[in-house]
C-alpha cells in the first residue's frame, strides 16, 4: 500500500525527561520517527519537555514544542498546530499514555487528530491489564493467573487464593514502579499500598509467581495488510524475578530449541493480530522449564528499550519502519539489505549481542543492591562478539566501572565459597562477580544454576572462563605463553585484564599480541531497509572484513553507557560533532556501545564501530582507520579517562589538549593557575589521610566540601560541619591514598551558584550564556534547577563571569568547549571548577539561545576561528528554566534530599517570557506541578528560618492555608503570618504531617533537610510526599521560586510557543 | 581428540574432535541457520555430505527423540566453531556430542566455519574428508581428492527404509508439539495438538523422507504408507492409494533410473502425484525434463521463492546440490515457481494432469512456516477428484 494522503501534518510525543526505565531510547526511537515521516513529506509537530535529546532540535521537525507533557499542554498545541495525525507508539510508556488521555478527553476527535500506527483500542488492548487478560483469553494463549484488585483486602484475597509467593503489578506505570515479589501477607500489604498509590488508575494485578522461568522475549513488527516478521529473538540470561531492564540478555536465542521458538513467534504474532498494532510490538512470554508451560507476560505496543536493543542487535531499524508503515507503507515497499523487501525478513548473522545493564546503586547511600520486578538500572551497554564469550566479556570493559573482566572485583576474591554462596541468595547488580568468584572457588555449575536459575550453558562458558584465568594467573609477572595468550584474546579477555592478571604494563600486553598478529578484526553488521550502511564490530575471532577509504575522517568518542552524572546530553553533543564533521567534508567515525542512543543509529556517522570505549578497542580502530584526529571533548568524562592513554600511544586529539584536560582536572595545577590569573577560589587543599585532613579543615574553617579526586557527577562528594565527620568520611572512603587523595574545600555557605559555558577556538573566546542556579552552592549543578539568563545575579557578577571565563579560556588555550562553575559568596565570585569538555548544559544553551553549541565547537576544533564565524552576544527575550528529575520513587528506601552528590536522571526545560512563568513550567514538566491554590506546608530547620518569612508571607498573601511544625510555627507567628500547627511524628500526636499528605490536606511540601546527615529525621515527611504525589521542594530558595512562579501562573498562565518562534524573537 | 577437515582444493582444517573416533568423505556444504541442527543432523537429503554451521555457537541445547527427521543422522561429518559441553533445555535427552558418537559420525569443532563457509561460497562445494582419527595431512588431503564425488552416485537406497511401513498407525507421533497449558497433568513433553482423523489413503515413495513431511501429511488427514525408493507402480497401485507422494531424497537425481521408471508409470494412471525436492527432480525426469548439478546448492532457511502465478515471494528452507532444468521441460508443463537468487527451478505443474511439485521443502523444520498450505492443496487436489 503506498503512502496515506488523508494526513499531512504528524503530531509527535516524546517521552520527556529520562528516568529509570525510559532513557534515551526514545530520542533515538522518535529521531528515526521524524526522520522517517518526513522523508514521506509529512510535516512535524514535535512535543517533548526534554532539551536534551536531538529530537527536539529545531532541525528535526517542522514546530517543536519544549513544553510539559500533560493533556492541556497537548490541547493547546493541538488547538494552535491542527495537526491531522497523532503517532503515539515512538515516545515511549509517557507519549502513548498521553495519546490515550488525549483520545479519553475527545481532544482528538474535537480537532479531527487521527490517531496513526496503534489505534486507541489497540493502546487499551496492550496496556489495560483487564483487557490484555480477556484478550489473551479469547486466543487461548495462557498468561500467569491473576486477578486485579482496588484495594489492599482484595488484594490479599486474591493471594490467598494464588498462594505464595505472588507478584505485585501496578497498573499504567513504568519500569514495575511500586510492584514486586511478596513471599507473605505482611510484604504484600506494603507493596500492594505502594503499588495503588503509584498506579495512574489506581489498580494492581495481583499474580501468581513465575519466578526461576525462562523470560523470553519477541520484537515482532507488522503492517497494514497483517504481515508479520520477527526482527529478532532475545534470551534474559537472568531468569523471571529480575525486571527484564535489570536483566543481561542475549540476542539469538542460545539455549531454546527451535521448535518452542517457533511456538514462541506463533504465540506473538497471534497476539499482535489480535491487538492489531501497525509498528513494532514486544512481546515477552515466559516458559517454564521444569512443566514446559508458557505465559505472556506482557507486551508493549511501541518502541520500547527492548526495541532499540533488539534495532541495535540486529541492524532493523525498528522505529524508522514502523513510522514507515504508520505513514501507510507496508513491508514489501521496504527494501532489505538482501534481495527483495522487508516482509520476507528473518534473523540472521553469526554473532552473538549481549546486552548488559549499568546500575547506579553507589549513589544511593541506604539504597538495597535488590534486583527484583521493578528496574533499577540507570542505562545499558550492549556488546557483539563472534562468541558467546567475547561478546560477554566485551560487554562487562564496556560498562565503565573501572572493571576490565570478571574477576577480582570488589572483595569477592577474599570470601569463602559459602560466604559467596549466600552472596547469591537474592540476585543483585554484582551477581555475575560474586558467581565468577564462586567458580573459582569450586561452586558447582549446577548448584549455582538452581541459585540463580541461570542456564547451565551461560554458567559453564563463565566456568570455562575461570578455568582460563586460573592457567593465565600461573604466569603472573612472567609473559604468558603465546598459545594462551592467543586464546585469552579469542575468549575476550581484555588488555588491561590482562595487566592485571598478570601484574605487566598493559602496553607490554599489547606489545605481545601483535607480534603474534593477534589483533582485532571487524566484522559487518548489514543494515535493513537501507543500503550502504556502515555498522561494525570487533572480534579476534575472524578476519577483518571491513575496507577502509581515503577521504579525510575524523573519529568521534560516545559517552558509553548512561548512568547518573552522564546522560542524553552527551550523546546530544556526539551527534552533532558527528553532522559538524560531515557536513565540513569529513567522513565520520563513532565509537559507542550504549544501544539506547541516536549516535549508534546507523546513518548518524558515516562509520560505526559499536564497541567499548577502552583504549584496546579504540586504539585498534583508530590504527586501521587513520583518522585526522579523535574527538573526545564530546562524551563526557568517558572519553577524557582514556584520552592521555591515547595520547601517549600516538593518538591525535582534536581541541582542547589532553595536558589542558588534565590541568583542569587536577586541583593544584589549577589553583596554581588561578592564583597567577588573580582569579579567587576558595581556599582548599588537598590529604591522603585523616590527620592531613584534619589540619587543612582547620586552617579552612568548618564547614568543609570534601570529595575525592577525579570523579563525575560529585561523587562521594560531601558538606562536613565538624571533625567528627570529617573522621567518619575518611575511614569510610576506603581508597584513600596518595595517588587518590580526597580533596576539602571552603564551602561557600549561603552563596548563589552560577555557570557559564564558553566556546574557543585556542586563542579566543565567547560565552553565549551565564545560568544561575536555583539551589545555592552545595547541591550538586547537576542536581540544581537554574535559569538562562541569570535572574537576581548582579550585572556586574556577570560581567565579572563572563570576563574569567574569557581569561581562562584564552589561559587554557582551549579549543572546542569548556563549561566554568562560579560561586558568588558576599559579593564575590569564586571560580569553583572549570570543566574543559562539553558539560550537560551544552544542549541547553543551544536551544534557549539558539546557538548550536556542538557542532560550533566542532567547527572550531577542525581549525575555524571564532571571528570567522561570528558570534555576537545577543538579548535574550525570555527565559529558561532546566529542572531535574530524581528516581527517588524507585529507592524508596532513600532520604529525597538534593546534596552534593549528583542523583538526578534527567531534566526538563520551561520556556517563557519571564522566569516566574518558565519556574512554574518547569516544575509541571518535571512531574511535580505546583499548586495554584490550597495548603503549603512549611517545616525548615533554624538556620533557614530567616528565609523563608518572606516566601511564607506571600504564600498567605496569595490565600494559601499554612500549616507548620513548631519551630517554624512560632516563626510565623510571631512575624504575624497566619499558619496552623502540624506534627511531626516525635510529637506523638495524630493526625501528624504524614497523615494530613496522606489524606491530601497538603498541597506542597517545603521541608529543607538538617545539616548533618546523620540526623535525616525529617526525610519521612519527603518521603511520604513522594509516595503520595504532592509537590515538594528541600532548599528555600526553589521554595521563593515556586511562589514566584504560582503568583505569575496565577495572573496568567504562559502560552505554548514553538521552539523556532523562540528563537525568531532572540534579537529582536 | 585431533580432528582434520581436508578439502579437494588442497585447504586443511585442523581442530578438536568430537562425536565418534570415525573418518568420512563427502561434499563439503554449509548451512547458515541458527539453530535447528539436530534436524540437519537427521535430514537424510545431507546423505554423503560434511555439513558446516556457519552459526559460531551449536550444541547448547542438545538433542531430543522427538526432534529427528528420520530414523538416524544422516551427514557425513558435522563441522562447527564451538560446541557446548553442557546441555541447556528442558526437553534434551542426550547432549550433541554423545549422539553422533552413538551413531558413529566424526565432528570436528574450533575451526572458523564463516572461513570455510566463504570458500565454499566462491568455489561451490567442494568434496573434502573428514577424520578423528590420527591421520597426516597429505593422507587427508588424499582420501578428499580420491572421493569420487555425488555425480552419479545412488545414495537413496542407502537411507530409504528397508520394508515398505503404514506412518504412525497409532497417531502417537504425528501431532504438532504443543506447550503444555494450565495445570494440565501428564508429561509436558508428550502433549501434543489434536490430529484430524486419517481418512484419505496415500503412498509415498520413500527417497530419504524426512519424518517431518510424514508428521505434516498425517496432519493433513492423510493414511500414508511409505514404500522403499525401488517399489514398483505396481506395487504401490496395489494399495489403492487415492494419492502419490514423492519424497526428498539426497545425491544426483540422474542416478535413479528406477525411480523415474516407477514415476512413469504412475503418471499414467491419473492419480494426483506431489513431490517435493528429489522427488519434484525424479518427477521433472519422468515427464521428459533433465536435472543439473547447481554451482551453488540452495542450502538453508531463507532461499527465496517467487510464485509466479500469485506474485508472491516466499521465504523457504531449502537443501538440494541439483535442479531442474527449466528448458528440458516438455511444453505440457508449467514452470510456477522460481528462486529469486539464481532464477532456477523452484516448483511447476503439469497443465493437464493432477501432477505438482516444489523444489524447497514446504514442511519446513527448521525455518519459516510459511509453505505448509501446500499439504492442504494436495488434499484439496485429491478431494476435488
Amino acid at each position: 500500500m503506498p503512502k496515506r494522503n488523508d494526513i499531512h501534518k504528524v503530531l509527535i510525543i516524546g517521552s520527556g525527561p529520562i528516568v529509570i526505565g525510559q532513557a534515551c531510547e526514545f530520542d533515538y526511537s522518535g529521531c528515526q520517527a521524524c526522520k522517517a515521516l518526513r522523508s514521506m513529506g509529512y510535516k512535524i509537530v514535535l512535543v517533548n519537555s526534554n532539551p536534551a535529546t536531538i529530537m527536539t532540535d529545531p532541525a528535526m521537525a517542522d514546530a517543536t514544542y519544549i513544553e510539559p507533557l500533560t493533556v492541556p499542554v497537548l490541547t493547546e498545541i493541538i488547538e494552535k498546530e491542527r495537526p491531522d495525525a497523532l503517532l503515539p507508539n515512538l515516545g515511549g510508556q509517557t507519549g502513548l499514555n498521553l495519546s490515550a488521555q488525549l483520545v479519553k478527553a475527545g481532544v482528538l476527535a474535537k480537532y479531527g487528530v487521527r490517531v496513526i500506527g496503534v489505534d486507541p483500542e489497540a493502546i487499551e488492548k496492550g496496556e489495560d491489564r483487564i483487557i490484555f487478560k480477556e484478550t489473551m483469553k479469547k486466543l487461548g494463549i495462557e498468561m500467569p493467573r491473576s486477578a486485579p484488585a482496588f484495594s489492599v483486602e482484595e488484594a490479599e484475597k486474591v493471594a490467598a487464593e494464588l498462594g505464595y509467593p505472588v507478584v505485585v503489578r501496578p497498573a499504567y506505570t513504568l519500569g514495575g514502579t511500586g510492584g514486586g515479589h511478596v513471599y507473605n501477607v505482611e510484604e504484600l500489604r506494603v507493596v500492594a499500598s505502594r503499588g495503588l498509590a503509584a498506579s495512574m488508575v489506581n489498580q494492581i494485578l495481583i499474580e501468581e509467581s513465575v519466578l526461576g522461568w525462562e523470560e523470553l522475549e519477541l520484537e515482532v513488527v507488522r503492517d497494514a495488510k497483517n504481515q508479520l516478521i520477527t526482527v529478532c529473538f532475545i534470551e534474559n540470561v537472568d531468569a523471571m524475578g529480575v525486571h527484564t531492564g535489570d536483566s543481561y540478555c542475549v540476542a539469538p536465542m542460545l539455549t531454546i530449541d527451535p521448535k518452542l521458538q517457533a511456538k514462541l513467534q506463533e504465540y506473538s504474532y497471534r497476539i499482535v493480530e489480535a491487538i492489531g498494532v501497525i509498528g513494532g510490538t514486544n512481546v515477552q512470554l515466559a516458559h517454564d522449564p521444569k512443566t514446559g508451560r508458557v505465559v505472556v507476560i506482557e507486551i508493549n505496543p511501541r518502541t520500547s528499550r527492548s526495541s532499540a536493543l533488539a534495532s541495535k542487535a540486529t541492524g532493523f531499524p525498528i522505529a524508522l519502519v514502523s513510522a514507515k508503515l504508520a505513514g501507510g507503507l507496508t513491508l514489501d515497499e521496504i527494501p532489505y539489505w538482501r534481495d527483495g523487501t522487508l516482509e520476507k525478513y528473518t534473523p540472521s548473522g553469526d554473532y552473538v549481542v549481549v546486552k548488559f545493564a549499568r546500575w547506579a546503586f553507589e549513589k544511593f547511600k541506604g539504597a538495597e543492591d535488590k534486583l527484583g520486578t521493578q528496574m533499577r538500572a540507570v542505562g545499558e551497554v550492549m556488546s557483539i562478539g563472534k562468541t558467546y564469550k567475547e561478546a560477554f566479556q566485551k560487554a562487562i570493559r564496556s560498562l565503565e566501572n573501572g572493571r576490565y573482566g570478571l574477576g577480582f572485583a570488589k572483595d569477592f576474591n577474599k570470601k569463602s565459597l559459602s560466604e559467596l554462596m549466600l552472596m547469591l541468595n537474592e540476585p543483585t547488580s554484582e551477581r555475575q562477580w560474586i558467581m565468577y568468584e564462586a567458580l573459582r572457588k569450586g561452586a558447582a555449575v549446577e548448584d549455582l544454576h538452581r541459585k540463580t536459575f541461570i542456564k547451565v550453558w551461560f554458567i559453564q562458558q563463565m566456568k570455562e572462563l575461570v578455568e582460563l584465568e586460573e592457567r593465565i594467573l600461573n604466569y603472573k609477572g612472567r609473559d604468558l605463553p603465546d598459545d594462551l595468550l592467543t586464546q585469552a584474546k579469542r575468549d575476550g579477555f581484555a588488555d588491561r585484564y590482562l595487566a592485571m592478571l598478570l601484574g605487566l604494563p598493559e602496553s607490554l600486553i599489547r606489545e605481545q599480541r601483535k607480534k603474534l598478529g593477534v589483533v582485532e578484526a571487524w566484522d559487518i553488521l548489514p543494515v535493513s531497509g537501507v543500503e550502504n550502511a556502515g555498522y561494525y564490530y570487533s572480534t579476534y575471532n575472524g578476519p577483518d572484513r571491513v575496507t577502509t577509504s581515503n577521504r579525510k575522517k575524523v573519529m568521534v568518542l560516545g559517552m558509553g553507557p548512561n548512568r547518573i552524572g552522564q546522560g542524553i546530553e552527551f550523546d546530544y553533543c556526539c551527534v552533532h560533532a558527528a553532522f559538524a564533521l560531515r557536513d565540513a567534508g569529513y567522513e565520520t567515525i563513532m565509537v559507542n556501545c550504549n544501544p539506547e542512543t541516536v549516535s549508534t543509529d546507523y546513518d548518524t556517522s558515516d562509520k560505526l564501530y559499536f564497541e567499548p570505549l577502552t583504549v584496546e578497542d579504540v586504539l585498534s580502530i583508530y590504527e586501521k582507520e587513520k583518522p585526522e584526529g579523535v574527538v573526545v571533548q564530546f562524551g563526557g568524562q568517558t572519553p577524557l579517562n582514556v584520552a592521555n592513554e591515547l595520547a601517549a600511544a600516538g593518538v591525535r586529539i582534536l581541541g582542547t589538549s589532553p595536558d589542558t584536560i588534565d590541568l583542569a582536572e587536577d586541583r593544584d595545577r589549577f589553583r596554581i593557575m588561578m592564583e597567577k590569573m588573580n582569579i579567587p577560589m576558595p581556599e582548599a587543599g588537598m590529604a591522603s589521610s585523616f590527620e592531613e585532613a584534619r589540619v587543612i579543615a582547620a586552617k579552612i574553617g568548618y564547614p568543609v566540601m570534601v570529595r575525592p579526586s577525579f570523579v563525575l557527577g560529585g561523587r562521594g562528594m560531601q558538606v562536613v560541619h565538624d571533625e567528627e565527620m570529617l573522621r567518619e568520611y575518611v575511614t569510610a572512603a576506603v581508597d584513600v591514598t596518595p595517588e587518590r587523595p580526597i580533596l576539602i574545600d571552603r564551602f561557600l555557605d549561603n552563596a548563589t551558584e552560577a555557570e557559564a559555558d564558553a566556546l574557543a577556538d585556542g586563542t579566543d573566546a565567547f560565552v553565549p550564556a551565564v545560568m544561575e542556579h536555583i539551589e545555592l552552592a552545595g547541591i550538586h549543578s547537576g542536581d540544581s534547577a537554574c535559569a538562562i539568563p541569570p535572574v537576581t545575579l548582579a550585572e556586574k557578577h556577570i560581567r565579572t563571569i563572563e570576563e574569567y571565563t574569557l581569561r581562562i579560556s584564552r589561559e587554557l588555550k582551549v579549543c572546542g568547549v569548556m563549561n566554568i562553575q562560579y560561586a558568588i559568596c558576599q559579593d564575590k565570585v569564586y571560580v569553583l571548577e572549570a570543566n574543559p569538555r562539553a558539560s550537560r548544559t551544552v544542549p541547553l544553551v543551544s536551544k534557549v539561545c539558539n546557538i548550536p553549541m556542538a557542532r560550533i565547537a566542532t567547527r572550531l576544533m577542525l581549525g575555524e576561528r571564532l571571528q570567522d564565524i561570528g558570534l555576537r552576544p545577543q538579548h535574550i527575550p525570555h527565559t529558561g528554566v532546566k529542572e531535574v528529575v530524581l528516581p527517588f520513587n524507585m529507592f524508596p528506601e532513600v532520604d529525597p534530599v538534593l546534596g552534593p552528590e549528583m542523583r538526578s536522571t534527567g531534566e526538563v526545560l520551561g520556556m517563557a517570557s519571564t522566569f516566574a512563568l518558565a519556574y512554574f513550567k518547569s516544575q509541571e514538566a518535571a512531574g511535580g506541578p505546583l499548586p495554584l491554590k490550597g495548603t503549603v506546608f512549611i517545616s525548615v530547620i533554624d538556620k533557614e528560618k530567616p528565609g523563608i518569612l518572606d516566601t511564607a508571607r506571600r504564600f498567605a498573601e496569595l490565600g494559601f492555608g499554612i500549616k507548620a511544625t513548631q519551630g517554624t510555627y512560632q516563626l510565623l507567628k510571631e512575624n504575624g503570618v497566619p499558619c496552623e500547627l502540624s506534627h511531626k511524628i516525635s510529637d506523638h500526636q495524630r493526625p501528624n504531617v504524614v497523615d494530613e499528605i496522606k489524606s491530601r490536606q497538603i498541597d506542597l511540601v517545603i521541608n529543607t533537610p538538617k545539616g548533618k546527615t546523620s540526623a535525616a529525621d525529617d526525610a519521612y515527611i519527603r518521603k511520604a510526599a513522594i509516595k503520595y504525589k504532592v509537590p515538594y521542594v528541600t532548599t528555600t530558595s526553589a521554595a521563593r521560586a515556586a511562589v514566584a512562579g504560582i503568583a505569575a501562573a496565577r495572573a496568567g498562565r504562559s502560552e505554548v510557543k514553538a521552539l523556532q518562534s523562540y528563537h525568531q524573537d532572540i534579537g529582536k | 581428540m585431533n580432528a582434520v577437515l581436508a578439502l579437494e582444493d588442497g585447504s586443511v582444517f585442523r581442530g578438536e574432535g568430537f562425536g565418534a573416533r570415525a573418518s568420512a568423505s563427502g561434499e563439503v556444504c554449509f548451512n547458515t541457520s541458527m539453530t535447528g541442527y539436530q534436524e540437519i543432523l537427521t535430514d537424510p537429503s545431507y546423505k554423503a555430505q560434511i555439513v558446516t554451521m556457519t552459526y559460531p555457537l551449536i550444541g547448547n541445547y542438545g538433542v531430543n527423540h522427538q526432534d529427528v527427521e528420520s530414523w538416524k543422522p544422516h551427514v557425513a561429518g558435522f563441522v562447527i566453531r564451538e560446541l557446548s559441553p553442557v546441555v541447556s533445555n528442558w526437553r534434551a535427552d542426550a547432549s550433541l556430542a554423545q549422539y553422533l558418537e552413538e551413531n558413529g559420525i566424526p565432528g570436528l569443532q574450533g575451526i572458523d566455519t564463516r572461513a570455510l563457509t566463504r570458500r565454499l561460497r566462491v568455489r561451490g562445494a567442494l568434496n573434502g574428508f573428514i577424520s578423528t582419527e590420527a591421520i597426516s595431512d597429505a593422507e587427508a588431503l588424499e582420501r578428499a581428492k580420491s572421493w569420487p564425488g555425488l555425480m552419479g552416485v545412488d545414495y537413496v537406497k542407502e537411507v530409504t527404509h528397508r520394508e515398505a511401513f503404514v506412518w504412525d498407525e497409532k497417531d502417537e507421533q504425528s501431532a504438532d508439539f504443543k506447550l503444555r497449558q494450565g495445570l494440565e497433568p501428564a508429561d509436558a513433553r508428550e502433549v501434543r495438538e489434536p490430529l484430524p482423523p486419517a481418512d484419505i489413503p496415500i503412498v509415498a515413495f520413500d527417497y530419504g523422507m524426512k519424518y517431518n513431511i510424514l508428521r505434516r501429511l498425517r496432519q493433513q488427514g492423510f493414511r500414508v504408507r511409505v514404500l522403499p525408493a525401488t517399489a514398483t507402480a505396481a506395487e504401490a497401485l496395489c494399495h489403492r492409494p487415492a494419492g502419490i507422494f514423492l519424497s526428498n531424497g539426497p545425491g544426483d537425481p540422474a542416478a535413479l533410473g528406477y525411480a523415474v521408471r516407477a514415476v512413469q508409470d504412475l503418471l499414467q494412471t491419473g492419480i494426483p502425484i506431489f513431490g517435493i525436492c528429489l522427488g519434484h527432480q525424479i518427477l521433472g525426469q519422468a515427464l521428459g525434463g533433465k536435472t543439473f548439478k547447481l554451482k551453488f546448492g540452495h542450502r538453508g532457511a531463507n532461499q527465496p521463492v517467487k510464485d509466479l502465478v500469485s506474485g508472491k515471494v516466499e521465504i523457504t528452507s531449502q537443501n538440494h546440490g541439483f535442479a531442474v532444468d527449466a528448458a528440458s521441460l516438455p511444453n505440457d508443463v508449467e514452470v510456477d515457481r522460481i528462486n529469486l537468487n539464481d532464477q532456477t527451478v523452484e516448483g511447476f505443474r503439469h497443465k493437464t494432469k493432477p501432477v505438482f511439485c516444489v523444489q524447497y521443502h514446504p514442511e519446513a523444520s527448521p525455518g519459516p512456516h510459511d509453505s505448509t498450505p501446500l499439504f492442504a492443496q494436495f488434499r484439496q487436489l485429491i478431494q476435488s477428484r
